[in-house]
């Protein structure tokens, strides 16, 4: 063996190492949702799921909280999602077909709303959505997931709106298609991918999110599934974890995130990085 | 691109997300920054007015210890967080380059799935595995001999609490930092780096030399993203409360705000934190902006 070739094979298995270090704690979810409580409370961890129970998934179900935390998530993301692209779609339209005055202002405000955290907002978000009663309701929630997420999609989509050329447009146009017949046939097909991997973006967004739902969102029965999730935790001050319960509730609310995180990755990478490659 | 002089249209497709942002953006920023100015304690949340008493919030927290600690305690796990996970996230894509496709496709895909974990679920797992009495870490630790890590409690002292806070907050970024180095990286061409090892520069001066300033760009907006977001960290700190200790002790600059507004009931102050948490981050984000406006421009 050659010295490049052992030190590629010898690189290689580190690399291997630490994958399967990195993809230990995915595994142990998953692994220790399947394994009954009985054999979870012994002091040697168990490596293996085999032979493996249903049973801890029946029981996380089991008091009908996870559906009514799964309609509240769905009414919450579905919300914010068709809003967001619907409002930054309109409005990447404007940035990247018109030159007008006050356009770098508002892009220039789009990127610094992008950076201001919830971590920052929350408190005057609070008192905003209480004083008109909106607490607990899907349409409080969802106002500041869409006003979160909003500046994120139009920066995204003003990329893939730009890159398909005018040029087609007044093409078709001369072809004798009105102005909104040639953006409907022409640039709105060409345009689908941008729209599904920003749509993707803002379901990862609001679904995944806690700091804002936490705090808008006081009972438990208007919880979303993330705060259903850290019920499990919060519980432990007063009881045993019922660890089996937690990985089966975990690996519920995961796997439809990470179905949809790895159809959208790419995308989103790319975009990002050659923005910076390129500056 | 349309030039039409005066055209409405733009504007009004401007209108909806404009809107929103005032609404759900613009409207509570400007209410906390009014609010860091007045005195809004426990009495006002029951309808009493809101007396302005100019910078005193700001004034009586600049005298507050705790805040400065506080503030210590959240750049401090900022920087040496985001520092950590820069260097594994540059090393493993580095590493990616040199490897196998198969190896190559196996780390990948761990780190993909490391990645997507929801951060609720990734927090639930972790205080599982850290767990006390029969969390696998404990278990494997102790294995070590000469180690008696049998029953440790990670979340009861504020070091090792946010020690574990730190190791989550890595292992959910640095898949981000590995991808967009690893594009970085395939973007600098095989014969650059071929040109240099002939040239005998080892593969330490080749990095720092060659490689490093090439991808500066995209090192310094990744890195600029990880400070930024390691220091509005809050998820992670609120639910290692929850599983632990949620004493002042463990308070990063999140937590605080969050108890200054729902225990103390003092919106005045957490106000004027929270002002100083959005500085800070603005400042920070001024350089990602610039570059991002650059690419706009171009």
């Amino acid at each position: 063996m050659t010295p490049a070739r052992l030190r590629r094979g010898l690189l290689s298995t580190l690399a291997i190492v630490l994958a399967l270090l990195w993809v230990f704690p995915v595994y142990w979810m998953v692994n220790s949702a399947f394994i009954p409580t009985a054999r979870l409370d012994s002091f040697i961890p168990t490596f293996f799921p085999l032979p493996g129970t249903v049973s801890n998934f029946t029981g996380a179900l089991a008091d009908g909280s996870f559906l009514s935390a799964l309609g509240m998530s769905v009414a919450v993301t579905l919300t914010a999602v068709v809003f967001c692209l619907l409002f930054a779609f309109l409005a990447a339209l404007a940035i990247s077909r018109f030159r007008f005055r006050g356009r770098t202002s508002f892009v220039v405000a789009v990127l610094v709303v992008q950076m201001l955290p919830a971590e920052g907002l929350f408190i005057a978000q609070y008192k905003m959505v209480a004083s008109v009663g909106l607490l607990d309701s899907v349409i409080g929630v969802s106002v500041i997931y869409i006003a979160a997420v909003v500046p994120f999609t139009v920066w995204m989509l003003r990329g893939f709106v730009a890159g398909v050329p005018a040029d087609l447009e007044e093409a078709a146009m001369v072809d004798g298609l009105s102005r909104f017949g040639a953006f409907m046939r022409i640039t709105f097909p060409l345009l689908a991918p941008g729209l599904v991997a920003s749509g993707v973006y803002a379901f990862l967004q609001a679904w995944n999110e806690f700091t804002v739902a936490l705090v808008l969102l006081p009972s438990d029965a208007a919880q979303t599934l993330p705060l259903w999730l850290r019920g499990f935790i919060q519980a432990s001050a007063t009881r045993a974890t019922d660890w089996g319960q937690v990985m089966a509730a975990s690996t519920l609310v995961a796997v439809p995130v990470i179905v949809f995180f790895l159809i959208v990755q790419g995308r989103l990478t790319s975009g990002l990085v050659s923005g910076a490659v390129k500056g | 691109m349309h030039t039409m002089r005066r055209s409405r249209v733009p504007y009004l497709l401007l209108v909806p997300a404009v809107a929103i942002l005032l609404l759900g953006m613009g409207y509570p920023l400007i209410w906390q920054i009014i609010t860091s100015l007045q005195e809004y304690g426990l009495a006002q949340q029951f309808g009493q007015p809101a007396p302005f008493v100019g910078v005193d919030n700001y004034v009586t927290l600049a005298a507050n210890p705790q805040l400065w600690l506080v503030v210590g305690k959240s750049l401090a796990f900022c920087v040496l967080t985001a520092a950590i996970t820069m260097v594994i996230g540059v090393g493993l894509a580095l590493l990616m380059t040199g490897v196998t496709k198969t190896a190559r496709l196996i780390l990948q895909i761990a780190l993909l799935l490391a990645w997507a974990m929801p951060v609720v679920a990734a927090m639930t797992i972790w205080i599982w595995l850290f767990d006390r009495r029969r969390g696998v870490i404990n278990y494997l630790l102790d294995m070590i001999p000469g180690v008696e890590m049998n029953r440790f409690d990670w979340l009861a002292s504020p070091v090792t609490f946010l020690l574990v806070a730190s190791i989550i907050v890595v292992w959910m970024s640095v898949p981000f930092v590995a991808f967009s180095v690893y594009a970085g990286l395939t973007q600098v061409s095989d014969e650059v780096l071929e040109a240099a090892s002939l040239d005998g520069a080892s593969g330490w001066q080749r990095f720092w030399g060659i490689v490093a300033p090439m991808i500066r760009p995209v090192l310094s907006i990744v890195l600029l993203l990880q400070l930024i977001w390691d220091l509005r960290v809050f998820t992670q700190i609120k639910m290692l409360q929850d599983a632990g200790s949620a004493s002042g002790d463990y308070d990063l600059l999140g937590t605080y705000i969050y108890k200054l507004g729902t225990s103390s009931q003092d919106f005045g102050a957490a106000s004027a934190v929270s002002i100083l948490v959005l500085a800070i981050t603005v400042a920070l984000s001024w350089f990602y902006i610039r570059s991002l406006l650059r690419e706009d421009a171009a």
